[in-house]
C-alpha cells in the first residue's frame, strides 16, 4: 500500500508539474470564456440591418408596424420594385389590400436572401399588426389595446415538482443544459484521462522500465498508482476550473453598473418583486435576476455529489480497460488504435444516448443505460439533472450505483489480470482474443 | 555450503513452450554466480521467478533458508534486467530515490546512499539532468546504481556490461567484486564467455529450459579437459604423432597435443626425452568455457525452439 502511494504521488506530481497541464488547466476556461463572450458579441453586433420600404395600400400598417434594431419599415412615395435598390433600401415590401375573411399573399423582393429568423420576424410583426387593426374596427380603443398588450406579458409558464406535501420550481431547460454539459464532461473526461492512462502505460512498457519497476512491487500495485494518480490529477484540474469559472463570472459581474447590481439585490431580497413604492426594475435587472433564480432552482449539492461519484466511478471503470490495452501494445501506435476501438465504442453510444435522454429522461433505453456501467456514467448524469426522485427514483440510483461500482471492481480484476502478463511481454502481436485467455487462464 | 539461494525443482510452462523444465541448482553466500545460457534456454523466466516477477509453475524457491515470500523478500534483490528502461523526462536524482523508496528505503536513507554512490562514480552532476541526455553507457552505470542501492543481499545482473568501454567496464567488475567481499551474492548472467571465466566462481549452463551443467569454473574445466597440452621445443627439432600422442596443431616449434588413450603425460615427457629432442615449455590445455558452451549447446536447435510445441 505504501509503495502504491509512492506511485500514485510520482504519477501526479510528474503531470500537474508539467508546463503543460498548467497552461491546460489555465486557459481552457478563459477560452470558454472567451468564446462565451465572443459569440454574445456577434450575435448583438454581427447582425445585418434590414431596411425594408412598404408599400401598403391599407394605410394603418403605417400606426402599428414597429421598427426593432435589425429592421426599420419605412413607408417612402415613388419607390417601387425597379428602384428600391438605388434609393437606398435592402428590401421591398408589398401588401395587398385586405378584405375581410379573404387569404391574401404579401410579397418581399430582396437583392440578398432573408434569414428564416428574420423572415419569421417580419410576418409575426405584419400578422399582429393585422390583428390590431380588426380589434380596432371590432371598437376597442387603441389605450384598451395596449393595455391589454402590456397584461398578457404578465403569466409565465412555471412547472412545479410535486413532493408529498411541498411543491418545488423545476425547469425542464435547466436541467436539460446540466444534463448535457455534465455528460459532455464525463464523455471528454473518460476520453482524455482514459488516453493519459494508456499512454502512460505504453511509455513504461516501451521505455522498458516496468521490467525494473515490477521487481519491486506488484503488477496491480503499478497499474492502480497509475490509475489513481491520473484520476487525481483530472479532479484537481476541474477544482481549478470551477475555482476559475467561479471566480471569473463573479469578477465579470463586477463590471456591471451599480444601480443594476442594486436592483438585482433587492429582487433577490423581495422573491422577484421591487419593493413597494420603488421604480421598476430595469430589463437587464430583471433577465439577471431571473437567469440567477432559474439557476438556483437546481438541486446542485445532490448534481455535484452525482457529477463527482459518476465522474470517478466511470474513470475508473474505463481507465482500467485504457490500461490493460497500454499493457498490451508494443512499439506500434498503430495497434492501440485497433485494439482501443472495443472500448470507444460504448463511449461514443453513451454519449449518443446520452443527448437522447437529456430531452426524454424516462424512456426505457434511458433506464437500462443507465444502469449499465458503460453508459451509466453519462446517462444517469443526464437523468439526475431533472431531478431525484421525479424523474430517477432512488432506487434506481441506488441500483446504477452499486452496478457501477461492481462493474469497475471486475474491469479493474480483468485489466490487472491482462496487464500483468502484457507489460512483460515484448514482440507479439496481441489480439482481443489472446488477452481474453490471458484474463481467464488459471493462476 | 551456506546457500543463500536454493532452487528445487523450479517448472515455468508457457502454453507453446517449457521455458524452465525442473530446474535444481543452489548458489553459495558471497559468491559470484554465472548463469549461462543461448538465447532462449529460459534464462530470463529463471530470473524473473527469482525476483518474484513470476510465479513457478512447481518447484520451491529457497531464500536464505526460508521459502521466498516476494511480498517482503523482494527488498532484499537487486534486479538489473537486460532489456533496461528509465523514465526519459524524469530528472536523474529524482528518478533514483524514487526507484529506490520502491525498494523500501526511506527518503533521507535513499538520499544519503545516491550522493555516496554518484560521488564514487563521478555522477555528482547528473543530479538535475534529464536520462533521455545521458548516453547508453551512462544510463547503464545509473542502472548499475539503482540496482545496488538498497544493499541487496542478492544482486542480479542481465548483461550488465553490454555498451559499456572497457573503463566503465572494469569500474563496474571491482564494484562486482567489492560487493561480494562484503557478502552480497551476485547472479550474472551473460553470453560472453569470457567474462564469466574471469568473474564467476560458480556456473549453471541452462539449454531448452534444463540444467545441463553446474559446477566450479575450474571443476568444469578439469570436467571437460581432452587429453591436450603445449608443448615447446627448441626450433630445429620436429615432432610426429606416434602412439602415444597426436599432433593436433603445429606453428613454428609449438605444438598442440592430445595425449592418446591409455597414455600418461609421463610417457610424453619420456618419449621427447628418448628422442633427445630439447623442451622449453610443456602445459596442460584446458577447454575455455566458449568452447565447452558451444560443445554443449551446438546442434540442440536452441535458437528454433520458440517457434515449436512440445
Amino acid at each position: 500500500m505504501n509503495k502504491t502511494w509512492l506511485i500514485i504521488q510520482r504519477e501526479y506530481s510528474s503531470r500537474v508539474k508539467n508546463k503543460r497541464f498548467l497552461i491546460l488547466t489555465f486557459l481552457t476556461p478563459l477560452l470558454i470564456v472567451g468564446l462565451i463572450a465572443a459569440s454574445a458579441y456577434f450575435s448583438i453586433t454581427g447582425v445585418e440591418f434590414r431596411k425594408i420600404a412598404v408599400i401598403d395600400p391599407n394605410g394603418f400598417i403605417k400606426t402599428s408596424l414597429k421598427n426593432t434594431n435589425q429592421i426599420s419599415f419605412s413607408f417612402p412615395e415613388k419607390v417601387d420594385t425597379t428602384n428600391y435598390v438605388e434609393k437606398g433600401y435592402t428590401d421591398i415590401l408589398i401588401l395587398p389590400q385586405f378584405e375581410k375573411g379573404k387569404k391574401s399573399d404579401y410579397v418581399l423582393r430582396s437583392k440578398k436572401s432573408m434569414g428564416l429568423m428574420l423572415q419569421e420576424s417580419i410576418s409575426n410583426r405584419i400578422n399582429s399588426a393585422i390583428e390590431d387593426q380588426m380589434l380596432q374596427d371590432a371598437g376597442i380603443q387603441q389605450n384598451m389595446l395596449d393595455s391589454i398588450h402590456k397584461a398578457s406579458q404578465v403569466a409565465e409558464l412555471k412547472a412545479y415538482e410535486d413532493k408529498g406535501s411541498s411543491s418545488k420550481e423545476s425547469n425542464a431547460g435547466l436541467a436539460m443544459g446540466i444534463g448535457y454539459a455534465s455528460g459532455l464532461l464525463i464523455y471528454m473526461t473518460m476520453f482524455i484521462y482514459g488516453a493519459m492512462v494508456m499512454r502512460g502505460v505504453m511509455e513504461e512498457k516501451t521505455n522498458r522500465i516496468a521490467e525494473v519497476i515490477i521487481s519491486s512491487v506488484k503488477p496491480f500495485e503499478l497499474m492502480m498508482g497509475k490509475i489513481i494518480g491520473i484520476g487525481a490529477v483530472g479532479l484537481t484540474q476541474f477544482l481549478l476550473w470551477i475555482v476559475l469559472i467561479i471566480s471569473l463570472t463573479s469578477a465579470a459581474s463586477g463590471f456591471l453598473p451599480a444601480d443594476i447590481q442594486h436592483q438585482v439585490t433587492t429582487l433577490q431580497q423581495n422573491n422577484g418583486q421591487m419593493a413597494g413604492g420603488m421604480m421598476q426594475a430595469s430589463e437587464s435587472a430583471q433577465k439577471i435576476y431571473s437567469l440567477q433564480h432559474t439557476i438556483s432552482t437546481a438541486n446542485w449539492p445532490l448534481i455535484i455529489a452525482c457529477f463527482i461519484f459518476y465522474f470517478i466511478g466511470g474513470y475508473l471503470f474505463y481507465a482500467a480497460l485504457f490500461a490493460a490495452v497500454g499493457s498490451t501494445v508494443n512499439e506500434d501506435p498503430q495497434d492501440a488504435q485497433s485494439l482501443m476501438f472495443p472500448i470507444t465504442m460504448p463511449l461514443i453510444f453513451s454519449y449518443i444516448i446520452t443527448n437522447m435522454v437529456t430531452q426524454n429522461p424516462n424512456t426505457p433505453i434511458a433506464f437500462w443505460a443507465s444502469i449499465i456501467p458503460f453508459s451509466s456514467p453519462m446517462v444517469m448524469m443526464a437523468r439526475v439533472a431533472y431531478g431525484v426522485p421525479s424523474a430517477v427514483s432512488y432506487w434506481e440510483l441506488g441500483l446504477s450505483m452499486l452496478c457501477l461500482v461492481g462493474g469497475f471492481i471486475f474491469t479493474t480484476w480483468l485489466s490487472g489480470r491482462i496487464y500483468r502478463t502484457g507489460i512483460l511481454l515484448y514482440g507479439k502481436k496481441v489480439t482481443w482474443k489472446i488477452m481474453f485467455k490471458w484474463a481467464f487462464k488459471k493462476a | 555450503m551456506d546457500a543463500l539461494l536454493s532452487l528445487q525443482n523450479l517448472k515455468k510452462y508457457y502454453a507453446t513452450q517449457k521455458a524452465v523444465d525442473d530446474i535444481s541448482f543452489d548458489i553459495e553466500r558471497g559468491s559470484i554466480f554465472g548463469l549461462l545460457g543461448p538465447n532462449g534456454a529460459g534464462k530470463t523466466t529463471l530470473l524473473r521467478m527469482i525476483t518474484g516477477i513470476f510465479y513457478p509453475d512447481s518447484g520451491h524457491i529457497l531464500l536464505d533458508g526460508a521459502t521466498f515470500n516476494p511480498m517482503v523478500d523482494i527488498e532484499k534483490i537487486g534486479y538489473m534486467p537486460e532489456e533496461r528502461g528509465m523514465y526519459k523526462k524524469m530528472k536523474i536524482g529524482e528518478q533514483a530515490l524514487y526507484l529506490a523508496q520502491l525498494k523500501g528505503m526511506s527518503k533521507a536513507e535513499a538520499t544519503e546512499k545516491i550522493k555516496y554512490w554518484f560521488k564514487k562514480f563521478e555522477m555528482e552532476s547528473w543530479w538535475n539532468k534529464k536520462v533521455e541526455d545521458l548516453s547508453k553507457g551512462m544510463s547503464q552505470k545509473l542502472q548499475f546504481v539503482i540496482t545496488v542501492l538498497h544493499e541487496p543481499k542478492l544482486i542480479i545482473l542481465d548483461e550488465p556490461f553490454s555498451g559499456l568501454d572497457p573503463l566503465n567496464a572494469n569500474l563496474i567488475k571491482d564494484e562486482i567484486y567489492a560487493l561480494a567481499k562484503k557478502g552480497s551474492t551476485i547472479i550474472f548472467s551473460t553470453h560472453r564467455m569470457e567474462q564469466v571465466e574471469e568473474i564467476c566462481d560458480h556456473i549453471v549452463l541452462v539449454n531448452l529450459g534444463k540444467k545441463i551443467l553446474d559446477g566450479s569454473v575450474a571443476g568444469i574445466k578439469q570436467q571437460f579437459k581432452e587429453n591436450n597440452f603445449s608443448i615447446e621445443i627448441k626450433a630445429g627439432a620436429g615432432l610426429t604423432s606416434n602412439s602415444i600422442f597426436t599432433i593436433i596443431n603445429e606453428t613454428n616449434s609449438k605444438y598442440l597435443i592430445k595425449i592418446n588413450e591409455g597414455h600418461s603425460v609421463n610417457n610424453v615427457l619420456q618419449y621427447i626425452i628418448e628422442q633427445k629432442i630439447e623442451l622449453i615449455g610443456f602445459n596442460e590445455v584446458l577447454p575455455s568455457l566458449n568452447e565447452i558452451f558451444i560443445k554443449l549447446v551446438e546442434g540442440t536447435h536452441a535458437g528454433a525452439r520458440a517457434f515449436q510445441n512440445i
